[in-house]
């Protein structure tokens, strides 16, 4: 599959799931079930997306390195209510700097 | 109106790194403004650039991206008893359907306000979001190699901001908590993007479950509440 195709399947198939709300019979998808695996998907995804991209090396196998310092910047920045670019840029300046010493 | 707008450029914000991550992942600066434009929800952006640049193919890519456009789906059928559109203008009104249009308008009070609250968040986090994102991928561009500015590290710590707030019950804890262990332990043995998939098993089987605690319908009906200080995209 091509980026393009990625991109503009992805975008379709979005865009297909947000009109299908404003057309299916509202009984269809109104289940308690429904709607509480709709609203622990996203948890469970970005859970999921948090653990591989900070712990996994280019082989899948394990590691820990730069990235795992910039995670609990993070989450520290996070507990203490910085704003989303914050916690990001405090991120990413963690991993660099400690590259920049030679580490990770 | 001011809310609308404040919750925009926060939003903002989330694109700067949107498009500085999607370049750095590979996608060029066109694939990453049809993203914003056409796909237009930040977590299924997030994701797609995210197992691009782990090295993962494109059909697991999109299979992310739509798992967590579900919740749109979801947000539509709340958002289509608000709104009351029809005909053509359900597109535009599906287009915009996103956590923080979703979340402005279930907060207002009477009908018309939450018309007002859905179509003025929509359409300001749109412009901003696009507008951002453009930013964020040429100053991505200009950057050079991702790693040595610790962008490798930006996109796990973009998503955990992105967790953070769903995280308010007990429920959600955990099937996060499973979801990472689930990844890790598959990840050595399954191509990039798959792992995350599989974790979102946790989620399915977290739903089937009876609720204990706090429903987990609650936290999607909660942004609202705390909207003005954590956008959720």
């Amino acid at each position: 599959m091509t980026l393009w195709t990625t991109v503009l399947l992805a975008s379709g198939l979005a865009f297909a799931l947000k009109f299908l709300g404003y057309v299916v019979p509202h009984q269809l998808l109104d289940g308690v079930v429904v709607s509480r695996v709709t609203a622990m998907l996203p948890v469970a995804l970005l859970s999921a997306l948090v653990a591989v991209q900070t712990l996994t090396a280019a082989g899948g196998g394990l590691t820990v390195d730069a990235r795992a310092a910039g995670l609990a910047v993070a989450v520290t920045a996070l507990l203490l209510r910085a704003p989303f670019l914050v916690v990001v840029i405090l991120a990413a300046a963690t991993a660099a700097t400690l590259r920049a010493l030679g580490w990770g | 109106m001011r809310q609308c707008l404040s919750v925009g450029i926060a939003t903002g914000a989330y694109g700067i790194s949107f498009g500085a991550l999607s370049v750095a992942a590979g996608l060029n600066l066109w694939q990453t403004i049809a993203l914003s434009a056409l796909l237009f929800s930040g977590a299924s952006q997030f994701a797609i650039v995210g197992v691009i640049a782990a090295g993962g193919a494109g059909a697991a890519a999109v299979a992310t991206s739509s798992l967590l456009a579900m919740r749109n789906g979801l947000y539509g059928l709340q958002m289509s008893r608000l709104l009351g559109v029809r005909g053509l203008r359900r597109v535009p009104a599906a287009q915009l359907t996103i956590d923080e249009s979703t979340a402005v308008a279930i907060a207002q009070p009477e009908p018309a306000a939450q018309r007002l609250g859905f179509w003025g968040t929509g359409l300001a986090v749109y412009v901003l979001w696009n507008l951002s994102t453009i930013l964020g991928a040429v100053v991505g561009n200009a950057l050079g190699d991702p790693k040595r500015f610790g962008l490798d590290a930006a996109a796990p710590a973009a998503f955990c901001a992105l967790l953070w707030p769903r995280l308010k019950s007990g429920d959600t804890r955990a099937v996060a908590a499973v979801a990472a262990v689930i990844a890790i332990v598959v990840a050595p043995h399954a191509p990039a993007g798959i792992p995350v998939l599989v974790a979102a098993l946790a989620a399915i089987v977290a739903g089937l479950l009876p609720s204990r605690g706090p429903r987990a319908e609650d936290d999607l009906d909660d942004p609202g509440a705390s909207q003005d200080e954590e956008t959720l995209t």
